[in-house]
């Protein structure tokens, strides 16, 4: 094998005290397909953007083309022959496409545009990509998988040798993925390497030749894909012990609280049937973008839904997987945060008066062990689990008949998270009915009775909690 | 596949020739009722009546181009011109030429004031220059003790600048075409100016391309500013009296032009020919009412109306391309 084009050796990243990278090393070779794996939040984003030059790594050394090397910013790993087709299609919609390939990197001509060899250049590769769209089109007329593509071709007009695809084919449908397969190939046998993230195993199978695999951060593994089986893949992806932290109560369900049928809505989930007993949890599995969180705004009715059906017995209360923004008023007190959902019952004649809210708020401080100084505190200014426990707080306070909880522990640290994992146990154990959505395989295996799996907008998978392997889960959740 | 090199019309281009059309029907409309009004001599009054608009509404259109917004042009323009006209009065024997570079480094210093606040503390636009809105005129009381500057204190040079002739155009009436003429060419064709479009357009994007959006926005800043900085000499000197209040509230109009001349206000689009031509519709309305009888009150209620038709009808071009996008995706 040629030597690495690329090789990172303990990098090392962190926002805030929190960890992303740990410790991570990776080789990709000239002529090879490297798939990178790992659960949401194993670090693969923070990867991305430390080597297209927007962060920088706290340590760790970056060898390219046989030197070490510094990528300062997108302009130095443009430079340096780095290019990113995003998950999210960074293309300006405004601009032509021509244009789009040259972005901050126009050919010039006495140090003017130079339009005419800009068109040409931007034609011919698109051309040699068989892209077959007009370069003089603006962007916003094209689909996603056309816009990844642009991205394709704005690398290779940069010389790319090293080209990152990040989740390409996550909004593509069958056959403008074989499309974007073709053009990978004919970069590979070019003599490009190119770096494949991706959760589905069909795609790293027919597309890549070699594998890496992160997880919460490090790197597990890495190696030739050939005899390599999907299920060892998998195993060292979630391969962590398992934090004991759930204190799951065993529970008899009741009658049915919650029925939906068929529900669905247009571009984003479709055929959604299951039903929800009192003092269940159930839990919701999948990975980001499947369907989950905008399955939980339709049943909460934030979103209206295109088809099917739902009938409840009481009332539904959704705490929100973004609690900053959703969940909670950020400047608002504890204690006004709290009362929100419950004004109606904190002012049976119409008015409320403050030492009452104050008090519901103390009562809730108390049973969450809040650390809050103060009924009056802004919320803004406790930390991000004490935060989620307000917003818990607000809607406990309330008594709902389903309480959907979607990622309720995603970024709060372990003490904060036993008290989420308690207080919903609890809650579901008093006859509520809970769904629980979270990308945390642990969490969701230890805290559910009963799990589905969803994957691109359906149900895939009904588990009772004796069947449910972290295996079985992700098999399900990630096309494999 | 290969595509023949055809140039097909942009969205832009396509808005501004409909816009082109549309004034000069209103131009038609308003001749056909006053044949006076298409003599060459009311034609040159009123472009060299719109020239300050469509000098301050270019600067404002770059600005609003990346997601901006400058709301302290107008206080910009008469803090330059008092500035003017104080240096005016204090070496009239200097003639224009200091002048000319004074209020226009003054203008871009002030601009340069708010561009910091919006780049390096990263304040909302609006919030800033709302205040610094304030400030300037602040500062002109200050400067001037509340007084007025009159046309008896002024060198002669000074007022006849603006006033002098040349192919039938005033100098205010060419430095306005020079000026559109510049940002059309530089805007096309200088790589730096073509990152505005893209900063504005989509900054995440821009970021990844190595484009510093909030460094795009000072830059605006600075240009506007300088603008304004000019058009506050021209304007003093136009109208021979400088004073605290003057141009009070014309960052409005400055900004309805660009509004009505197609400068999306979300940021990314906006074209030289669409703003002038928002000028002018401007000025033909303002220039005509009077004529037609109608109050010059209406005119407020009318640039209004043309507001909000010209903002309907560019939501209604930009939300197309977005559906069939989803369409597409959905499959």
């Amino acid at each position: 094998m040629q030597a690495p084009l690329l090789t990172l050796t303990d990098i090392r990243k962190s926002f805030g005290g929190v960890r992303a990278l740990a410790g991570v090393n990776l080789e990709l070779h000239p002529g090879s397909i490297t798939a990178l794996l790992g659960e949401n939040g194993a670090g693969k984003s923070t990867l991305v953007k430390i080597l297209s030059g927007v962060y920088q790594p706290d340590s760790g050394v970056i060898h390219f083309n046989g030197g070490a090397t510094r990528i300062a910013s997108p302009v130095a790993a443009r430079d340096l022959g780095i290019g990113v087709v995003h998950q999210e299609c960074l293309v300006f919609d405004h601009l032509t496409i021509a244009e789009n390939l040259f972005v901050n990197a126009h050919p010039l001509r006495r140090g003017m545009v130079d339009w005419n060899g800009l068109h040409a250049r931007a034609q011919a590769v698109l051309d040699e990509l068989g892209a077959g769209f007009d370069a003089h089109a603006p962007a916003a007329s094209l689909s996603i998988a056309q816009k990844h593509v642009v991205q394709i071709a704005r690398a290779l007009v940069n010389d790319s040798r090293l080209l990152i695809l990040d989740e390409p084919t996550a909004s593509l449908s069958q056959r403008e993925c074989a499309e974007l397969f073709r053009i990978a190939r004919k970069l590979r046998d070019a003599g490009c390497a190119l770096l494949l993230i991706t959760h589905r195993f069909e795609e790293i199978y027919e597309l890549a030749d070699r594998y890496a695999v992160f997880r919460d951060g490090a790197s597990v593994g890495a190696g030739s894909l050939a005899g390599t089986s999907r299920d060892e893949l998998i195993r060292m992806m979630v391969g962590r012990p398992v934090e004991q932290l759930f204190p799951k109560q065993a529970v008899e369900p009741g009658e049915i609280l919650l029925r939906v049928d068929k529900l669905g809505r247009d571009g984003e989930f479709d055929d959604v049937s299951f039903s929800l007993r009192r003092g269940e949890v159930l839990g919701i599995y999948g990975l980001v973008g499947a369907g989950r969180s905008e399955l939980a705004q339709v049943l909460f009715g934030v979103q209206g839904a295109d088809r099917g059906s739902m009938t409840v017995s009481g009332d539904i209360a959704l705490v929100p997987e973004d609690r900053q923004g959703q969940g909670s008023i950020l400047p608002f007190s504890v204690a006004a945060n709290i009362a929100l959902p419950n004004l109606a019952a904190l002012a049976p004649r119409g008015w409320m008066r403050t030492r009452d809210e104050r008090e519901l708020a103390r009562q809730w401080i108390g049973a969450l062990a809040i650390k809050a100084e103060s009924p009056a505190q802004p919320v803004r200014n406790l930390s991000g689990g004490n935060q989620q426990k307000v917003v818990l707080a607000k809607w406990l306070a309330r008594k709902p008949a389903v309480l959907i909880l979607d990622e309720p522990t995603k970024g709060i640290d372990v003490g904060a998270k036993a008290a989420v994992h308690q207080v919903t146990s609890e809650f579901a154990a008093a006859g509520h009915g809970v769904i629980l959505i979270s990308s945390e395989l642990p969490e969701i295996m230890a805290m559910s009775d009963r799990i589905l799996v969803m994957r691109r907008g359906r149900l895939r998978g009904e588990f009772t909690r004796a069947d449910a392997t972290s295996e079985a889960l992700l098999r399900a959740a990630s096309d494999a | 596949m290969n595509t023949p090199a055809r140039k097909p019309w942009s969205q832009v281009a396509r808005r501004d020739l409909q816009f082109a059309l549309l004034t000069l029907a209103l131009l038609a409309a308003v001749v056909l009722a006053f044949p006076g009004f298409a003599a060459p001599g009311n034609l040159a009054g009123l472009l060299d009546d719109t020239g300050i608009l469509v000098m301050l509404a270019l600067g404002q259109m770059l600005v609003i181009l990346v997601r901006g917004i400058d709301l302290s042009v107008a206080a910009n323009l008469a803090l330059c011109g008092m500035l003017a006209a104080l240096f005016n009065r204090a070496f009239p024997e200097l003639g224009v030429l200091p002048v000319l570079a004074l209020s226009i480094a003054a203008g871009g210093l002030l601009g340069a004031f708010n561009g910091i606040l919006v780049w390096k503390l990263r304040l909302p636009p609006i919030v800033v220059t709302l205040g610094t809105m304030s400030m300037y005129r602040g500062v002109i009381y200050l400067l001037s003790g509340g007084e007025w500057v009159n046309d008896n204190e002024m060198s002669p040079q000074f007022v006849a600048f603006t006033r002098a002739e040349f192919l039938g155009l005033t100098t205010l009436s060419w430095l306005a075409l020079t000026c559109a003429a510049g940002f059309m060419f530089f805007l096309q064709r200088l790589p730096l100016a073509r990152n505005f479009y893209a900063a504005g357009g989509n900054p995440d994007a821009a970021a990844y391309s190595g484009i510093d959006a909030g460094r795009m926005q000072f830059v605006a800043y600075v240009v506007c500013g300088a603008i304004a900085g000019l058009a506050g000499y021209l304007w003093v000197a136009r109208f021979a009296v400088a004073y605290t209040d003057i141009a009070l509230g014309f960052e409005l109009q400055v900004i309805a032009a660009c509004l009505i001349g197609g400068v999306a206000i979300g940021g990314g689009v906006g074209s030289v020919l669409g703003v002038v031509l928002g000028c002018l519709f401007l000025g033909i309305i303002r220039s005509s009412l009077p004529l037609v009888g109608i109050s010059a009150f209406w005119q407020m209620f009318i640039n209004g109306l043309v507001i909000l038709a010209a903002v309907l009808l560019s939501a209604r071009q930009q939300r197309q391309p977005r559906t069939t996008t989803l369409e597409v995706a959905r499959e």
